[in-house]
């Protein structure tokens, strides 16, 4: 039978069959340690691949770019990003330090999301409690979510001028649909037994949200979150897009004005890394709020 | 405050003429209940058997106060049920701890929604789940639990209040024989302590004479109270496994199961009548 090549190959079946074997007491400290060995080889597996679809890609970039197979005037290098980098945290931009145009573009960012989140929510859940208020502007809501919302940024420039204001209504007003429409979601999937029991027990409708609605739709909530600071960024890049004095938008419009790919992807580059810190960020943030969740099953693949 | 209103006697619950019809999404009215009436002296134990769907739950939350009749009057303590009774308890079929809470944050609810500290409410609760016999499970989550357990801990979260009327709508139904049995003792053990109301709801015959004073056999859609039985077995009434072999409970149950069991049957018919179309 082909048993042999079984185990030659995989060693998940290596460990099984030692589990078919019949094992003493003894045995049972090799076995946790065959599996400790499976799991961090797999993860070394996982992490090498990994590193070289990283150099594949950036390495395929840069050489195809030096052998001219790709234009590097449209498609820029890897090394020219870098050097844009160096060049930008040495001298700073053409509009003052790189340092302040990152903190200008995440406080615009951050202030989106805060008030987006927090309107988001409490909207939310206002609705989710008054059918009629719901029933009401259902229809309104709907109008102005089918609006591209980035429309809004001109107009909000026009309105609130080239200062930051502007950013952080564009960026509160994308962030605030996501987690609204999650909000009355969560609001609504509350079980009703938990509520009827909750009133049965004494609680006044504001014990309700706090202890029983709030902590229910937290899970739709958070998951929204994820999203919610996506569109924050968004918001607050396009917004300097659209008319600023600072900002990384206003670095990256720059950048392409002066046809210097190189830049655009610098700055892409410094989102991207603020983006992952604000994911681990939320993340840790949905691991200590909804640590009651039972744990999933399937944490094998979360490395 | 409470707990000055939970020394008081336990209320009577009244209720006459009873009637609730529900009007169905396609526009028809469903009568769930019609003309009940039922008295559950202060401080007995009432149980009421009948068939599924026959309105057993509906008039418990009429009781409580989570519904209103459609006509007929329904009282406790002499006072029309008008939204929720305080010093009213109610147990679900289903478990209703919040599944984010841990054993002690859920059953400290209660003085919490009372507007007791939080210290406070959580060494009444520590006091309650130590009751239940739970000590030790304070910081688990429900998912964590057994069935049984979360019914103990949802038992601790109905009583802690000290409910002068004790709703329960087939708290045990869930659970296995064995552990049904011992939930059901100590039912009775901590309802000899402070001897609220009981409304207590079940579909097992043999549940509702173990535990009751009184059982009350409802008919089929639309409910009504057919017959009531007082049952005369001495209290306090040990394990509800051995009771079931003394000859006056067999009494009892044939009597009681005499007039159940044309409701049962209808039920049945009915069911299989409606799968048959």
């Amino acid at each position: 039978m082909s048993r042999t090549t079984v185990i030659g190959t995989d060693i998940t079946a290596h460990v099984l069959q030692e589990v078919q074997l019949g094992l003493a007491p003894d045995n049972e400290d090799a076995l946790a340690r065959r599996a400790q060995a499976a799991r961090r080889s797999r993860k070394i597996r996982v992490n090498t691949a990994r590193l070289a679809t990283f150099v594949l890609f950036v390495g395929g970039w840069q050489w195809a770019t030096t052998v001219k197979l790709l234009d590097p005037f449209f498609f820029g290098q890897p090394t020219g990003v870098v050097q844009s980098l160096i060049h930008w945290a040495r001298n700073g931009t053409a509009y003052g330090s790189l340092w302040e145009q990152i903190w200008v573009t995440m406080h615009e960012a951050l202030l989106g999301f805060g008030y987006g989140v927090g309107t988001g929510i409490v909207v939310g859940i206002l609705l989710g409690q008054v059918p009629f208020l719901a029933d009401v502007l259902g229809p309104y809501i709907k109008i102005l979510n089918a609006i591209p919302r980035i429309v809004l940024g001109s107009i909000f420039v026009v309105w609130l001028g080239l200062g930051t204001t502007s950013k952080v209504a564009l960026a509160s007003v994308l962030v605030f649909f996501v987690v609204f429409f999650n909000a009355f979601q969560g609001v609504r999937e509350v079980d009703s037994g938990l509520i009827a029991n909750a009133r049965i027990l004494g609680a006044s409708r504001w014990q309700l949200v706090r202890h029983v609605v709030l902590p229910s739709a937290l899970t739709w909530i958070i998951a929204s979150l994820h999203v919610a600071f996506g569109f924050s960024v968004i918001g607050a890049i396009v917004g300097e897009f659209l008319g600023a004095q600072r900002g990384l938008g206003l670095v990256i419009a720059t950048a392409q004005n002066n046809f210097d790919p190189n830049g655009v992807f610098a700055a892409m580059l410094i989102i991207g890394a603020i983006a992952l810190t604000a994911e681990g960020l939320i993340s840790a943030l949905e691991h200590r709020l909804l640590a009651w969740r039972p744990k999933s099953t399937s944490t094998a693949n979360s490395n | 405050m409470a707990a000055a209103e939970a020394r008081q006697a336990p209320p009577r619950i009244e209720l006459a003429g009873v009637t609730k019809r529900f009007a169905t999404p396609s526009g028809s009215v469903f009568t769930a209940l019609q003309d009940v009436g039922l008295t559950v002296e202060p401080g007995q134990f009432c149980a009421i058997v009948g068939p599924t769907g026959c309105g057993k739950s509906t008039t418990l939350g009429l009781v409580s106060g989570l519904d209103e009749p459609s006509a007929g009057s329904v009282r406790v303590g002499g006072l029309d049920v008008h939204g929720v009774t305080s010093g009213v308890s109610l147990m679900f079929q289903t478990d209703v701890l919040m599944p984010w809470k841990s054993v002690l944050g859920n059953v400290s609810m209660g003085p919490i929604f009372s507007g007791r500290s939080k210290t406070e409410a959580h060494a009444l609760a520590r006091d309650w789940i130590a009751r239940v016999g739970l000590s030790g499970f304070e910081d688990h989550y429900p998912h964590q639990l057994s069935g049984g357990m979360r019914k103990r801990a949802g038992l601790a979260a109905a009583l802690i209040n000290e409910p002068r009327v004790l709703l329960m709508d087939e708290p045990f139904g869930a659970l296995d024989v064995q552990t049904k049995a011992i939930m059901s003792n100590e039912l009775l053990a901590l309802w000899e302590e402070t001897r609220p109301t009981v409304l207590f709801i079940t579909h097992d015959l043999e549940e509702a004479i173990a535990l009751a004073d009184r059982v009350a056999v409802m008919t089929v859609g639309p409910g009504s109270i057919k017959a009531v039985f007082d049952i005369d077995l001495p209290r306090p009434r040990g394990a509800v496994q051995e009771i079931r072999f003394e000859p006056r409970f067999l009494e009892l149950y044939q009597q009681i199961w005499e007039a159940l069991r044309e409701e049962v049957e209808r039920a049945y018919s009915r069911t299989a009548m409606a799968g048959a179309r």
